[in-house]
């Protein structure tokens, strides 16, 4: 695999997660429990598609096949989505959707402040526009983490319920095969070895002040990032997003 | 589930430095740091600010309507409170 190769599939994993997370917080649209938390969850929302779009743009660029960021979002099929898994699943209610956010936005932080060094002066400028963003997101979703981990009952429950849903999502985001270990030796991307005691660390910093259960070790799903291998939730999620510009190519608005 | 509403908060906002914080709307929140991000969230997405303030809004006490030509009129026929109202000699120059 060259280094061109590495990068372009690299590119399509932080665009994907950005893009499928981004969708999926979208569908709160209209729906939140209030009216500042609706508006709230979709400013999140646009900055992942925001994201999305300079890594995918960036990505058809170094792929040089003439692909932009349209033909990379809306004309891959399933196989072809490098998102993580945890990006794809469900909202399930407002606990679950926040749980969700708050654990890849602690890895999303601290990703992006590695990821600013980057010797790739392209993807450092993207990542040093995202850690504004994503420093925000952190905020938002560890202050709700910790508003319904420490609120009723019924709240703290729900809580706990998303931590079960969720956990086994958590270990893929530091997954790693020879495309990382191409663009690490050529310092261009992170070690993501080297984020997970961080990322633990503040998972656990958060739990406690929610008084919410860290689970610990435990078995981890992973396929999506490296292999391209979904849940049943991205076909549905691929059907919506795709349905128009696969059906009126090339449309404008 | 408990359907008790958010108490209400008047937004303030500084456009920029140097200039005042100038009231833009009302938001709902539970406490004070959830109504700085709410409007955050609502009323600074297209550059609007550098400087948010939050009041609860039962901490404003307003005047009342009906007081309105008691409070109000009198300062109708006092022109001479204007600065205007007075001649400024030119040897004074630009103030």
């Amino acid at each position: 695999m060259t280094q061109q190769e590495a990068l372009f599939t690299y590119l399509q994993r932080l665009g994907d997660t950005s893009l499928i997370l981004g969708h999926r917080i979208s569908e709160w649209c209209g729906h939140g429990p209030k009216l500042e938390q609706d508006i709230a969850l979709i400013n999140i929302s646009l900055d992942l598609i925001g994201q999305a779009r300079n890594y995918l743009s960036y990505a058809g660029e170094v792929e040089g096949k003439g692909r932009d960021e349209d033909k990379l979002a809306y004309f891959r099929v399933e196989r072809e989505f490098k998102n993580l898994l945890i990006a794809e699943q469900p909202n399930g209610d407002w606990g679950q959707t926040i749980m969700r956010s708050f654990f890849f936005d602690v890895f999303h932080y601290y990703f992006l402040h590695e990821l600013v060094k980057s010797k790739d002066e392209q993807l450092a400028a993207i990542a040093a526009k995202s850690l504004k963003e994503v420093t925000y997101h952190l905020k938002h979703n560890a202050d709700w983490v910790i508003r319904l981990g420490d609120g009723t009952a019924e709240s703290h429950d729900r809580m706990e319920t998303a931590i079960e849903e969720l956990w086994m999502y958590t270990g893929e985001m530091f997954d790693m095969d020879e495309v990382d270990h191409i663009l690490i030796e050529a310092g261009i991307s992170p070690d993501l070895s080297a984020l997970k005691s961080k990322w633990e660390a503040k998972v656990q910093e958060v739990f406690q002040e929610a008084t919410l259960t860290y689970p610990g070790e435990a078995w981890m799903q992973s396929g999506g990032k490296l292999k391209g291998i979904h849940s049943e939730e991205l076909g549905f999620i691929l059907a919506e997003m795709q349905y128009l510009p696969r059906c009126y190519p090339d449309a404008k608005w | 589930m408990d359907k008790q509403e958010w108490p209400l908060w008047e937004v303030f906002i500084r456009s920029k430095n140097g200039l005042s914080h100038k009231h833009v709307g009302s938001i709902h929140a539970a406490d004070a740091e959830m109504a700085v991000e709410n409007a955050r969230d609502v009323y600074t997405r297209r550059m609007e600010g550098v400087s948010i303030w939050v009041v609860e809004s039962n901490h404003i006490h307003a005047s009342n309507p009906e007081d309105k030509e008691a409070f109000f009129d009198p300062a109708n026929d006092k022109i001479y409170r204007h600065p205007t109202f007075y001649d400024i000699p030119d040897e004074v120059g630009h103030m």
